[in-house]
Parts: structure tokens; sequence; C-alpha cells
């Protein structure tokens, strides 16, 4: 499509123009990242999700010298401010947001890799007992959710993170962390000093 | 441990030691060879001043974030872990611990007592009745909680890192009408109209609610038969009554028509038993 060769816009690309405004106008005012099949209603005539994917990969390509950008996570589509310009904004609201504590953060971790899993697994990785308000500070984020309760004595609650959680880590599905493979361990490491070490 | 506490009182004589204690674990490692070979690293800063110690302490996770400090510190193999020496570097700690503080997870002594026991049940000797794959090396269920647990602690550290929104990025939402007005209902003319008839089929159901109500209304029925009956002739009875109104209308009805009658302004006759019952004024009848 090469608007410039043409004497007078052809309809089919006014039309285009006019969706990729719309689509990028209720992307902007959306308190919540948009899936494709609700940026689909947005269009009078039919569209598939090859049409909208390449429509959508057209506004993104027209905002990547901003300082927002246009990303796919787990629940759609939104605009995020690019996380370099983060220490500017950080300017205009200087309460840094409080960090998690290492309990906090290697429960998720346990939750994210091994899910569903009970309390009492995680207290079996941990080696320590997992107290209450982990798993509810992790729940209040909205980043783990009970899924459902393992057939045992107690029937004990199964633990899953949400799709929250990936939406917050700006990622689309749980393939994109990082594996257990490439995060290692001592055998890993100890392996790879002793040979080199050898060479 | 008293010995090692009264070593750091003085910073120097804690230096001493250590550079002490790291020569007696150079000759431990050269003389005791497990591999048949030296080992090729040396174990650098072994001795932790108590004070030191007391602030990581803060930090451990645990028995197993602990045990997997005293490796790291002191190079020991994971795949082979020097039992002896990993439980006294342990049990020295727990026992420091206790000395500052006294109360103490029990999970450090759990661990405690599952080192001694993989210790002594290293120790035993092995039975030839027991084929090899039948008896585990009793430290292979530690190492792979270890391995486990160190692999978590990590991903932890690597969930950290990835950018999060609020806190590495701001999620982007223009601010528009919409969300500060809030949206109020839109109604028509038929929405009003099914309203007003709900309302009526409703106070069908009700009726006996507005009976006293109705009562100062007898007066007006009667004015409204004896219009109907303006013409002078005579009316079937059951014309008189609309079955629309409702059933306190119609006693409202009856009890005028009663009250017309006892006021002899009405005639009411009746041809035939069950037949139709006739009404008429009497004025229709006076003027006659």
């Amino acid at each position: 499509m090469s608007a410039a060769t043409e004497p007078s816009i052809p309809t089919e690309l006014r039309n285009t123009t006019a969706l990729k405004i719309i689509l990028e106008t209720a992307l902007l005012t959306s308190a919540e990242p948009l899936p494709l099949s609700e940026l689909k209603k947005l269009s009078d005539r039919p569209l598939d999700n090859r049409q909208i994917g390449m429509l959508l990969d057209e506004i993104a390509l027209d905002w990547q010298n901003r300082g927002v950008e246009l990303t796919q996570v787990a629940s759609g589509w939104r605009f995020r401010a690019r996380p370099h310009m983060q220490p500017y904004l950080d300017r205009l609201n200087p309460q840094k947001p409080p960090r998690y504590s290492r309990a906090v953060l290697e429960t998720l971790a346990i939750i994210t890799y091994h899910q569903p899993v009970t309390r009492g697994d995680i207290e079996e990785i941990r080696g320590v007992a997992v107290s209450a308000q982990i798993l509810k500070t992790l729940e209040a984020r909205g980043w783990i959710e009970v899924v459902g309760t393992r057939d045992t004595p107690g029937r004990p609650e199964l633990f899953a993170t949400s799709r929250q959680l990936l939406d917050d880590l700006n990622l689309r599905a749980l393939q994109e962390l990082p594996t257990l493979q490439q995060i290692g361990g001592l055998l890993e490491q100890q392996t790879s000093t002793v040979v080199s070490d050898k060479v | 441990m008293n010995e090692l506490i009264a070593r750091s009182l003085s910073p120097t004589l804690s230096r001493l030691a250590g550079e002490e204690a790291n020569e007696s674990l150079r000759e431990f490692h050269v003389t005791a060879l497990i591999h048949g070979e030296p080992l090729l690293t040396m174990p650098q800063d072994l001795y932790i001043p108590p004070d030191a110690l007391e602030l990581v302490l803060e930090t451990f996770q645990g028995p197993l974030d602990l045990l997997l400090y005293l490796i790291r510190k002191h190079n020991l193999d994971v795949l082979d872990i020097p039992m002896a020496e990993l439980t006294r570097q342990y049990l020295s700690y727990i026992e420091l611990l206790q000395q500052h503080r006294l109360e103490l997870a029990a999970e450090y002594l759990l661990m405690a007592a599952v080192l001694i026991e993989i210790k002594s049940r290293l120790l035993l000797p092995k039975s030839p009745k027991i084929s090899d794959d039948g008896e585990e090396d009793p430290r292979v269920e530690l190492m792979r909680r270890l391995q486990e647990y160190e692999q978590m602690k990590l991903a932890a550290q690597q969930l950290n890192e990835l950018p999060q929104a609020g806190r590495d990025f701001e999620i982007v939402q223009v601010l528009i009408e919409q969300t500060c007005e809030a949206r109020l209902p839109e109604i028509n003319v038929e929405d009003l109209r099914q309203a007003w008839l709900g309302l009526l089929a409703r106070a069908k159901l009700n009726a006996h609610h507005t009976v006293r109500r109705e009562a100062l209304s007898v007066r007006e029925q009667m004015a409204h038969i004896l219009r109907c009956l303006q013409g002078g002739e005579y009316v079937a009875f059951d014309t008189l009554f609309d079955l629309q109104d409702g059933l306190s209308k119609l006693v409202v009805t009856f009890i005028a028509m009663l009250e017309l009658a006892k006021e002899y302004l009405l005639e009411i006759q009746q041809g035939a038993t069950f037949g139709v019952i006739y009404v008429r004024s009497n004025r229709a009848l006076n003027s006659d």
C-alpha cells in the first residue's frame, strides 16, 4: 500500500487509518489490557486476528521513538511507559514502592515454578514455616490465587500464579520466564568451575 | 566456641585466629584426601567474627539457607559434602546463635539433628547383604533439598530483577471524561408505561391496603353510577362494573349501588331467578 503514488487516498486505506486511530485511542484510554476479542469490536467490518495484529504492529511502530510503547501481555495489549523513563517519573513521586522481603520473593518463586503447590510444599522447599502473612501479601497483590485443593487429608489449598502477575511483569506467558535450567544452581556452577579449573 | 568469641574481642587477634583456622583447614584438606588428589581451590575467609555473624544471621531464611552459606563460604563440594566439616561448622553457628539469641527456630535444631544422623549413618559399616541399589548415600536427600532450595532462591532473585509494573515502569492511561462521569441509565416512554402497568398490577394484588382510602370514594362512585343511569333506561347490572378496576373498586361500586338503593335513588329489578338484573335511576321513575 503506497498512498503517496496514488492521486487520491483509496477508501480501503482511509478506513484502515481510521481504525488504527480508533484502536490507539481505545488502548490509550483503557485501564486494563485489551484482548484481541475486545479490540475486534471496534471495527465496523469483521477482522481476523492476523489483520488486527498487523494494525497493532503498525501502532507499535508509530510509537517506537516515544517514551511510551505498546506491548502485549497475558491479558492483551496495553500502552506502558518505557522502563528507562522510570527514574524521571519517580522524581514526580519520590515515594519509593516498598520492596518485598526475601521470604515473599522465594515463596513467589516456588509458586511460579512448582505450581500448583500447597503451603506444605513451599515449606518443604524453603525448610521453614511459611507465615500466613506472606501468602496474604501475594494474594492482596493479585499475583497468586487459590486454584483448588489437593485431594489429601486436610484438603490443603493449591496456589498458582495469576494473569495479573504476568501483566505486571510485562509477560505474555509463563514460558517467557527464565527456565530452571537457565537459573542454574549449585550443581551447574560447581561443574562449570571444575571444568574451568581443569582447563 | 567461647574461645572464638574471646578472640573476636580484639580485631587483630581475630584476624590472626582466622589465618590460623585457614592454616588448619588447609592441612585438613591436604592430609585427608577424599578424591585421591589435593583440592585445587583453597578455602578463603573461613573465620567469621561472631558480631558479623549476628548481622548475617538476620538475613538467613532458614537452616537450608545457612547451610548453603556455609557450603559457599568454605567452598565445599555439594556433590560430595564433607559431612564432618559441614556438621561441625553448622553446630558451631547454632551454638553461637543460642548464646546470642535463645529463641532459635525449631527448624535450625531439626537440621542439626538431620546432619548428625547423616554423619552417623556414613560411619556405619556397609552391610554386605544389602546390594548397592538398595543402599543410598544418606547425603543424597540433603543434597537434593539444598539444590532445590538454592534454585528457588536464585529464581526469586531473578523474578525480582524483572521489570515490575508500578516499580520499574508505569502503565499508561489517558484520562477520559467517561471515567469521571458516571453514566446514567436512559429511559423512554415505553419504559415508563411498563413501570406504571407494573404498579397497577401490584396494586391489584395488594388491594386490601387501599380499602380505607377507597371508603371515601363510595360517594364518588354513587355519583358515577347515577351519571351512568342518566338516560333513565334500564341498564344491565353487569355493565356498571368494570372488571378491569380491581376488587376494591368493584366492592366500592357494589356498596355505592346498595347505598343508592337504600336512599331510593335506584331501582333494581330481576325478571327471573338467575336472570339479568337491571338497574335504573329512580329519577327516571319519578319523572314517569
